[in-house]
């Protein structure tokens, strides 16, 4: 299985919560801080590192906060 | 460990913070409309026209020259831009209540004479920068700040729908209408967008990809819950499809 991670840009993000829906992993949370715009912010949460890097998350995202890397391209 | 990115900002898109509510899709259209716009290779020589409504800042979020229209009239504009510069790509981006009300006239002659323009319009039944009131493309019974009993289509009239209405002109070569509520959804819009500007590159005429689109604030939902309110409501009034396809635009794919 491929190997990703993402990188989500918090203080881009305005917590509308369309990328929590779309891991196939369940690995996008809403934080328990808020961002420098008082939203808070979706958080990737994957300590056994499943992320396959797929972009749904960052697809759903309206604000082009998500950014994805995928090991070795 | 070698990381390559997969996924980043399209370089259409400037740096710049959008001022759309959480959850609008208006800032997913923008991103597709960009990608196109980078892999098309043509952002040198794309240029947009922002309308009056909620994207009347779209100038500052595209990395574009870009025009701002009077409400409305962004297709008359267009026209203009593209007739003395058909060598760029010239596409308009508005939403219902400036192309379904004060601009269809415009949108109507525009896609009539065939003008080789490309229009990327956002449906979301509402007036949303004034502050949601009934739009020409609100739904029977939908409760709006000027229809708050819901819109009675006896005293109101009914809703317009323009990817049907535009199909039926001459000068048009591909209306489509499609949805961004989920990856696969939005992957569709991408490729109807896409198709679009090829169809304009080629000098096929008049394109316009209607997108059903949401507005969390003034529908009273939650950004998901909007998502599946355009998928339960209003995709049933405005069915997802291909207007109008013509043979060359086919040849395209």
């Amino acid at each position: 299985m491929a190997k990703g991670t993402i990188l989500i840009d918090e203080d881009r993000c305005k917590g509308c919560e369309l990328c929590t829906t779309v891991c196939p992993f369940d690995l996008v949370h809403i934080a328990n801080h808020f961002n420098a715009k008082g939203y808070r912010p979706s958080t990737l949460v994957d300590p056994e590192g499943k992320c396959t890097g797929c972009t749904l998350c960052a697809r759903m995202c309206p604000d082009v906060a998500i950014t994805v890397y995928r090991e070795g391209g | 460990m070698e990381k390559k990115a997969g996924f980043a900002k399209p370089e259409a898109l400037t740096d710049a913070l959008t001022h759309y509510c959480p959850g609008c899709t208006h800032g997913i259209i923008h991103r597709l409309i960009a990608e196109v716009i980078d892999e098309l290779g043509i952002r040198e020589i794309t240029i947009g026209i922002a309308p009056v409504g909620c994207a009347v800042l779209a100038y500052n979020y595209f990395n574009l020259d870009f025009a701002e229209a009077a409400h409305g009239r962004a297709p008359a504009m267009a026209t203009g831009l593209k007739r003395v510069q058909p060598d760029k790509v010239v596409f308009t981006y508005q939403g219902d209540g400036d192309l379904a009300a004060i601009g269809t006239a415009e949108i109507v002659h525009a896609a009539s004479r065939g003008e080789n323009i490309t229009t990327i319009f956002i449906n979301n039944a509402i007036y949303g920068m004034t502050g949601g009131q009934m739009a020409p493309t609100t739904l029977p019974g939908q409760v709006t700040t000027s229809t708050p009993f819901g819109r009675d289509v006896k005293l109101a009239g009914h809703p317009l729908r323009v990817a049907e209405l535009i199909a039926t002109t001459s000068g048009a070569a591909y209306v489509v209408r499609r949805m961004v509520t989920k990856p696969a959804t939005i992957a569709s819009a991408k490729k109807a967008i896409k198709l679009a500007f090829q169809a304009q590159r080629a000098e096929l005429g008049f394109s316009l990809v209607e997108i059903l689109s949401s507005c969390p604030t003034n529908w009273g939902l939650s950004p998901l819950e909007a998502l599946e309110w355009v998928e339960e409501n209003m995709a049933s009034y405005y069915p997802l499809g291909d207007y109008k396809v013509i043979d060359e635009v086919k040849s395209l794919k």
